[in-house]
C-alpha cells in the first residue's frame, strides 16, 4: 500500500510564486524516504499541503488511500508531522503539550498518559515532563516535537529538518531512534540538509528543485549514477618525485594534500601505485564530499564538486 | 507500545459493523478533542487569572460604587427600580460581552502568533469543532466573569429575577455571539494592534450606547432609531427583561436577533477556517 501518493500537485502562492509545478510522488508503506532539495525548492510547501497547513492549487494527495479532498479526517489521523520551526506553546509544560495533542486526536486521557510516558522515555525527556517547554534546549525542543508527532502513533511520520541545529551526539541518537520506529513499521519521510543523514537512513530518495521532481529512485540506484568521486589523500611529507597520473584530475591544496577525482571506470590501485613511484606515503584518505552531496550538487546546480581548487604545485602533474 | 490509536481502524464498507465502529470511534474522538480544547482554554483562563478575572471585577466594582452608590442616588428611580438595580443587568452583560470576545480573540490570535494553532490544524478535528471549542472557552470566561460581577452586584443591591429562563438564555446567546465575533477578529488579525482595535473602537462604544446605563426611552426619537441599529441593545434589553420584567424593545425580536447573529457568525467562522483565511497559505 502507498503511504503517500501525490499526483500533479501544484501550488501557486498569492504573490504569483509557483512553488510546485505538477509533482508526482509515491512513498510505499514502511519506507524511509528522503525528500531533498535546495532552499525554496518546494519541499516545505509539499509537506505543508500534505499536513493541511497549505492549500494546494491543484492535484491530488492521498495518505494511506485517504484523499485529503474527500476523507481529510482519516488522512490526518494517519499522519504525524514534525515541522521545521518550533510550533508548540512555549508557555506550557511538556506533559500538557503532549496530553493536549493526544486529546486533539481523540485519545482518552489514561491512554494518553501511558503513551506520553513511553515516548518521553524513548526520547530521554521523561525527567523533564513538568518543565515549561520554553526553557528546553534546542535539541530537547526538537525531540519534544517528535514525541508530540508520535503520541497518536501515526502510520506516516513526516520530519522537516528534524536535526537542524542539534549537536552531533543528539543527531546520532535521533538517527537511531528514527531507525527503530521505522523498523517497527512507521513509514518515514525526511527532509534534511545533512545529506549524510539521508544517505545513512533512507532507502528511497526524491530530489525536488524549482517545484519539480528531478530524481526519484532507490538510494543505491541514485548513488550509482554518480560518475565521479573526489578523494582527499593526506601524505606523510611532500612528494619526492613528480607524480605521473595520466587520465586523473589531480589538485594539491598544499604540499601534503592531494585531491584526486576518480571516474567509475578508474580505480584506486593506479593512484596508490603512482604515488609510491613518486615517493609519496599516504597516511589517510577520505571522500572530499558525501557521495549524495556530490550528486545532489551536480543535479541541482550542475556544479562540479571536484573542480575549482587551487592549481597543483609543480610536484603534482595532472595527467593528460 | 501501547494500543493502536483510532486512526489504525481498518477501512469499512457502508453499513458494516466496521463502519459502525468507525463512526463510533470518530464520535468519541471528536468528544475527546472538543473537551481537550475546552479544558485547555479553561486552564489558560485560570493560569493568567490576573489578566482574565481580576480586571473586570475591579472595573465592575468601580461602576457599582460610582454610578450606583454615589451618582445613582441622585438620579432617582428608573421604571420603578433604583438606578443601581436598573444598571446591574447591563453591567453584568457588559462584562460577559467583553470577556467572551476578549478570551477568544486573544487565545486564538496568540495560537496563530505562536504557531501552535498548527497543532489543531494538522489534527483530524473538523474545523467546526475547533470553532466550537474556542467559542466554549470564550463562553466559559464570559459566564465566569458575569457570575463574579453578579455576586459583586449583590453586595450593593438586591437583584430581583422576574424570568430566570430569559436571563439564562440571553446571557448564553450573548456570550456565544461575542465569542464568535472574537473568533472572526482573531482570524483576520495580523498583529496585536488589530486585536485591540475592535474592542476599543467598536465594541466599547456600542456597549455604552446599547442601553447599559440608560433606557433609550430617554433619548430623542432619532437617537432611539439609531440605537435600534445596535445589536447590543437587544441583548442588554432581553437580559434586563429577565431581571426586571421591562425592556426597551420586543424580547422575542431580541432573541431572534441573537439567534440570527449566532447562525451567521458561526457559518462565517467555519467558512473562514475551511478557506484557511489568516491561518493557511
Amino acid at each position: 500500500m502507498k503511504a503517500l501518493s501525490l499526483r500533479q500537485l501544484c501550488k501557486t502562492y498569492n504573490n504569483g510564486v509557483q512553488a510546485l509545478k505538477g509533482i508526482d510522488l509515491d512513498v510505499e508503506e514502511g519506507d524511509f524516504f528522503a525528500l531533498l532539495g535546495p532552499n525554496g525548492a518546494g519541499k516545505s510547501t509539499a509537506i505543508g499541503i500534505v499536513s493541511s497547513l497549505v492549500n494546494k492549487s491543484s492535484g491530488t494527495v492521498t495518505v494511506f488511500g485517504h484523499s485529503i479532498d474527500t476523507d481529510l479526517e482519516a488522512a490526518k489521523s494517519c499522519l504525524g508531522v514534525v515541522p521545521q520551526e518550533i510550533n508548540f506553546n512555549q508557555f506550557e509544560k511538556i506533559s500538557t503539550i503532549l496530553l493536549n495533542q493526544a486529546g486533539f486526536y481523540g485519545i482518552p486521557r489514561p491512554v494518553a498518559r501511558e503513551r506520553m510516558e513511553y515516548w518521553l522515555n524513548q526520547l530521554q525527556l521523561w525527567e523533564k515532563r513538568e518543565t515549561i517547554s520554553r526553557s528546553l534546549s534546542g535539541g530537547m525542543k526538537r525531540r519534544l516535537m517528535i514525541a508530540r508527532a508520535l503520541i497518536h502513533e501515526p502510520q506516516l511520520l513526516i520530519l522537516d529538518e528534524p536535526t537542524a541545529g542539534v549537536d552531533i551526539e543528539v543527531r546520532r541518537s535521533m538517527w537511531e531512534f528514527l531507525r527503530r520506529i521505522n523498523e517497527q513499521g512507521t513509514t518515514i519521510i525526511l527532509t534534511t540538509h545533512y545529506l549524510e543523514e539521508a544517505e545513512n537512513l533512507c532507502r528511497h530518495i526524491a530530489i525536488i528543485d524549482e517545484g519539480r521532481i528531478i530524481e526519484n529512485d532507490r538510494m543505491s540506484t541514485v548513488l550509482r549514477k554518480l560518475q565521479t568521486e573526489t578523494f582527499v589523500l593526506n601524505l606523510r611529507g611532500p612528494l619526492r618525485r613528480t607524480l605521473s597520473l595520466p587520465g586523473y584530475r589531480v589538485t594539491a591544496p598544499d604540499e601534503t594534500t592531494l585531491e584526486v577525482e576518480v571516474n567509475k571506470d578508474q580505480n584506486l590501485n593506479e593512484i596508490f601505485g603512482a604515488l609510491s613511484a613518486a615517493g609519496g606515503e599516504v597516511v589517510s584518505m577520505r571522500n572530499k564530499a558525501n557521495r549524495l552531496e556530490e550528486l545532489f550538487m551536480r543535479l541541482v546546480e550542475g556544479r562540479d564538486v571536484g573542480s575549482g581548487q587551487p592549481t597543483a604545485p609543480p610536484a603534482a602533474q595532472a595527467g593528460a | 507500545m501501547s494500543a493502536a490509536p483510532p486512526s489504525r481502524t481498518p477501512g469499512a464498507t457502508p453499513g458494516s459493523h466496521a463502519e459502525v465502529t468507525l463512526a463510533a470511534n470518530m464520535r468519541r474522538a471528536r468528544r475527546v478533542g472538543f473537551a481537550t480544547i475546552v479544558i485547555r482554554e479553561f486552564s489558560r483562563i485560570m493560569r493568567i487569572w490576573g489578566q482574565t478575572l481580576v480586571p473586570p471585577v475591579i472595573t465592575a466594582t468601580l461602576y457599582f460604587i460610582i454610578f450606583g452608590s454615589l451618582i445613582g442616588g441622585r438620579i432617582g428611580q428608573m421604571g420603578g427600580y433604583t438606578y443601581l438595580q436598573y444598571i446591574a443587568p447591563g453591567l453584568i452583560m457588559m462584562s460577559v460581552i467583553t470577556n467572551s470576545y476578549g478570551n477568544v480573540v486573544s487565545s486564538f490570535f496568540g495560537a496563530k502568533f505562536g504557531r501552535h494553532i498548527e497543532e489543531l490544524l494538522v489534527s483530524p478535528l473538523p474545523n467546526w469543532l475547533i470553532v466550537l471549542g474556542y467559542v466554549a472557552g470564550g463562553m466559559l470566561r464570559g459566564l465566569l466573569v458575569g457570575l463574579i460581577v453578579t455576586i459583586i452586584a449583590l453586595f450593593f443591591t438586591h437583584l430581583h429575577v422576574e424570568h430566570l429562563f430569559v436571563v439564562i438564555a440571553a446571557v448564553l446567546l450573548t456570550s456565544v455571539v461575542f465569542a464568535l465575533g472574537g473568533f472572526v477578529n482573531a482570524v483576520f488579525a495580523r498583529n496585536f494592534d488589530q486585536i485591540t482595535f475592535v474592542p476599543t473602537f467598536i465594541l466599547t462604544p456600542m456597549t455604552y450606547l446599547g442601553g447599559v446605563f440608560y433606557s433609550i426611552q430617554m433619548l430623542p426619537e432619532w437617537a432611539q432609531a439609531a440605537s435600534k441599529a445596535n445589536p447590543i441593545l437587544y441583548m442588554v434589553s432581553a437580559f434586563r427583561y429577565g431581571f426586571l420584567g421591562q425592556s426597551d424593545v420586543d424580547v422575542g425580536f431580541s432573541f431572534a436577533i441573537m439567534a440570527l447573529s449566532v447562525a451567521v457568525l458561526f457559518t462565517a467562522c467555519v467558512w473562514l477556517m475551511n478557506k484557511g483565511t489568516g491561518i493557511r497559505e
